[in-house]
């Protein structure tokens, strides 16, 4: 015979306005079962805990109901609780009536009643709840991060410094992402690549870091604690452990006129390259689709020269399985290029840049060695324009949201136009400036207050372009719309920065979710802020909403200490919902009939086949094993046995029904 | 704060399903205008006048000249990041300003007589009938010479027909015009 215990929550006034809690703990008190049943102001805190202690000491309760809020708020403070006093703390259930009834009604009468059938319903579930105990899962102490920019190059030494094994994958030849394609930072114009390489360096050379450059994730398997990650590593055709790095074969290559990714299109590079001088690994890498040999198989002029015959045609993709226990993401952001834009001329003329495209111009090591010129005549530009929100808040372009780092970076992009050519002139296009940060404004001001640029505040409506000049056509918002024509040279839009072209699919190779522009989704927008739904993925970076270098080292940081604490220990506890296959005395063994459907269908790939063998080692009968290390409780199975031999732990066909039936009477 | 039902934000909202809050001033519909040159405001002004929402700011639109001077080219709307469909609301204001008699006095003269014989030659023609319009725009404006040497050379390229070419079915054309006509 079960005895239940009733405590009905009043959360202040957030359930008790609507419903009536005394009246819902008495009506309960009369049920089958219930032996005790009390009304409090506020359960969770220390004197409605106590209330629960003391019930459950005086009364022998084998069970407790608490209707209260979401069980995803406070299911863990009584459970705990529970535990405290010797209960197993999964005979305690709440029934959830502020979000399901007191919010979201308005009639007292009413709410009380589907209270009262909500606490109805959990006290017949719970008179059929089991002791359940948690399991312990070993950890696999090894990190993967995703992606080498910023974020992962500080994720991982951050890791690797807490003395565990990091696995840095990055799909480009070379680390560095974005950061290393800009001239200077703001808001101190320090440049960008001196603050970087060091990084760079200390990732090649640290012990706990194992660096996978031109690879790409093939699938992920597994849970937190244990995945299992298969690894594409493209083929470079070098080897290199043979190469020395001596440059020969680039400059010997006669495939040399293929647009630079690292220079955005700005200039060219030979078919085998290093992205950039301080690139690592600084091996050069074969681009096979550009390249003679691969398209029309003569040419092996690399080959020749190399000195070393590190040059392998030969070399095969390999795929390359790796073992973790956690993995961090951070993949970074993408620009939308000017071809995005009909108004400003779909990247017809070679005049209207990114802003991607001036940080190669301004930058020192770029294709005009830090001068900023014109791509099409290469003169230096008198008058530049630059647009901000060149669709960003654009929802008619299907980008609302605010780019966030375009205000920051065009206000750079000006002042260091204007210290390379001191008699420019530079106007921005604004819409507002958002300078949230610290040395932000100050800096914005500065760029007005000394450097003398113009802030138009209206937008470019179009661009012409006329006997090479660009006019650029907007109003002043400011001046009731005047219009204002601007005789320009060049023109630099701050387009949207947008997801990563492949994040979509990387997200369902791992299972995360992601929003309706491909950025990944966080698991709580404030409380948690680096972690995702799946447990032991963590984002950092600009892979989840576009930021800035600091942020995105903050961010990064931040997942790098979440791991840190997931390493720390040696076992995981897991909650023990998991689904279970009834097992019978002999010779039926189990109702199961090895049908193996569940096997299929099971997103974790936790059920297998297993044979039951008398003593001469003959297979009786073959049934469905759930492993339940790797069993998330989904449930999946449960909906689709033929035999309804699987039960999930906590939440039983049984249970179920008993908690369906009550709320139908 | 409850707007009064006779505020134009609320009445665009309510008759054209159009929520001018969306306009958050940027300035790209008046930048690409071709007309902003004669408007007494732009458009960006105007839908933040609407925005505003009080009784005097709105007869200040009423009486402007911006609503007869817009082309209805629709460069605003194709521009525009929240797709506000400003050549509809201006459309809206016209019906507005003329119910209420308060047409802008310069339009009066010779942007609102255009439209009216536009109109007229619709209605008894079904089609455009130059020479009719052009006529007509005259006769109510009084402005015998204007654009009149363009006359010539239109003609001689067949711009100009004599006689005009009438729908089939004019039955249905003025049923229209009864159903709509306030």
């Amino acid at each position: 015979m079960s005895k239940i215990g009733v405590f009905v929550c009043h959360c202040g006034e957030n359930i008790a306005s609507i419903v009536d809690c005394e009246k819902v703990a008495m009506r309960a008190s009369k049920l089958s079962g219930v032996v005790f049943s009390v009304d409090y102001k506020y359960m969770c805190s220390d004197p409605g805990q106590n209330k629960i202690k003391e019930a459950v000491k005086k009364h022998g309760l084998t069970g407790v109901v608490i209707a209260a809020c979401s069980p995803r708020m406070h299911e863990y403070t009584f459970r705990k609780v529970c535990a405290e006093i010797g209960l197993n703390p999964y005979l305690c259930e709440i029934a959830n009536v502020r979000e399901h009834c007191s919010w979201v009604h308005e009639k007292v009468e009413f709410a009380t009643q589907k209270a009262f059938n909500l606490v109805r319903a959990r006290i017949e579930k719970v008179k059929n709840n089991l002791p359940l105990y948690p399991y312990k899962v070993p950890i696999n102490k090894i990190a993967i991060v995703i992606g080498g920019g910023i974020a992962g190059i500080q994720s991982s030494i951050d890791i690797a410094n807490g003395g565990y094994k990091v696995i840095l994958i990055e799909r480009e030849p070379s680390i560095g992402g974005r950061m290393a394609q800009l001239s200077e930072t703001f808001p101190t114009l320090d440049c960008s690549q001196c603050i970087l390489t060091p990084r760079m360096v200390e990732v090649a050379q640290h012990p706990n870091i194992m660096l996978y450059t031109y690879s790409e994730i093939e699938s992920v398997d597994g849970f937190i604690g244990n995945f299992s990650v298969q690894v594409r590593k493209k083929a470079k055709s070098i080897d290199e452990k043979k190469c020395t790095t001596c440059g020969l074969c680039y400059t010997k290559c006669p495939m040399k006129k293929n647009l630079s990714e690292f220079n955005q299109g700005l200039s060219y590079r030979p078919a085998i390259y290093v992205p950039f001088p301080q690139a690592i690994p600084n091996n050069p890498v074969i681009d096979r689709n550009n390249c003679i040999f691969f398209q029309k198989g003569k040419c092996k002029i690399c080959q020749k020269f190399c000195p070393t015959g590190a040059i392998d045609f030969e070399q095969i993709d390999e795929i390359i399985e790796i073992k973790a226990g956690a993995i961090i993401l951070s993949t970074g952001f993408d620009i939308k290029n000017v071809d995005f834009f009909p108004e400003y001329g779909y990247g017809k003329c070679k005049d209207i840049i990114t802003g991607m495209q001036f940080e190669r111009l301004a930058s020192a090591s770029g294709p005009t060695i830090g001068e900023i010129r014109r791509p099409s005549d290469c003169k230096v530009p008198k008058k530049v324009v630059f647009i901000s929100c060149a669709g960003s808040r654009d929802c008619a372009k299907g980008i609302s949201y605010c780019s966030k780092i375009c205000c920051m970076y065009t206000v750079k992009h000006a002042m260091l136009y204007k210290n390379k050519v001191p008699e420019g002139i530079s106007y921005i296009f604004y819409m507002d400036i958002r300078a949230a940060g610290k040395n932000y404004e100050e800096f914005t001001r500065r760029a007005v207050e000394e450097y003398g640029i113009k802030y138009v505040r209206g937008r470019v409506s179009n661009i012409l372009l006329k006997n090479e000049k660009l006019i650029v056509r907007g109003v002043d918002t400011l001046l009731n719309g005047k219009p204002i024509e601007i005789l320009a040279d060049l023109v630099v839009l701050a387009t949207a920065a947008v997801s990563c072209k492949y994040s979509e699919i990387l997200a369902q190779k791992l299972h995360i979710p992601y929003d309706i522009y491909g950025f990944f989704t966080e698991a709580h927008p404030k409380l948690k802020p680096v972690e995702t739904n799946t447990a032991g993925i963590f984002l950092a970076g600009s892979c989840q909403f576009p930021k800035d270098i600091p942020e995105s080292v903050v961010s990064a940081s931040g997942a790098a200490a979440k791991v840190l604490c997931l390493f720390s220990s040696d076992e995981l506890v897991r909650e023990p919902i998991v689904a279970k296959i009834n097992k019978m005395p002999p010779p039926l063994f189990s109702t199961c009939m090895g049908c193996e459907l569940c096997i299929g269908i099971c997103p974790y790939k936790a059920i297998s086949k297993e044979e039951i063998k008398d003593d001469n080692g003959y297979v009786i009968k073959s049934i469905a094993h759930i492993n339940s290390t790797l069993c998330q409780g989904c449930g999946t199975c449960v909906a689709f046995c033929k035999s309804k031999s699987i039960d999930l732990e906590g939440y039983s066909n049984k249970q179920i029904y008993e908690e369906v039936i009550a709320l139908l009477n | 704060m409850v707007d009064k039902k006779n505020i134009l934000r609320v009445k665009v909202s309510n008759s054209i399903g159009i929520n001018v809050d969306k306009c958050y001033q940027c300035g790209k519909c008046s930048a690409g205008c071709p007309v902003s040159g004669n408007m007494d405001f732009t458009s960006s002004v105007m839908m933040r006048m609407i925005q505003i929402g009080e009784e005097i700011i709105d007869k200040q639109i009423l009486r402007s000249q911006t609503i007869w001077v817009c082309i209805s080219c629709g460069i605003c709307l194709s521009r525009c990041p929240m797709e506000i469909d400003i050549p509809e609301i201006i459309d809206y204001l016209r019906q507005c300003s003329l119910e209420k008699k308060m047409q802008n006095k310069k339009s009066e003269r010779n942007i609102i007589p255009f439209h009216y014989s536009f109109l007229n030659s619709i209605k008894y023609t079904g089609r455009i009938y130059e020479i009719g319009v052009a006529v007509e725009y005259k006769l109510r404006t009084f402005n015998f010479f204007q654009d009149l040497s363009l006359a010539f050379y239109m003609f001689i390229k067949g711009k100009l027909p004599l006689f005009p070419n009438i729908i089939k079915n004019r039955k249905h054309l003025s049923f229209f015009f009864k159903k709509y006509k306030k």
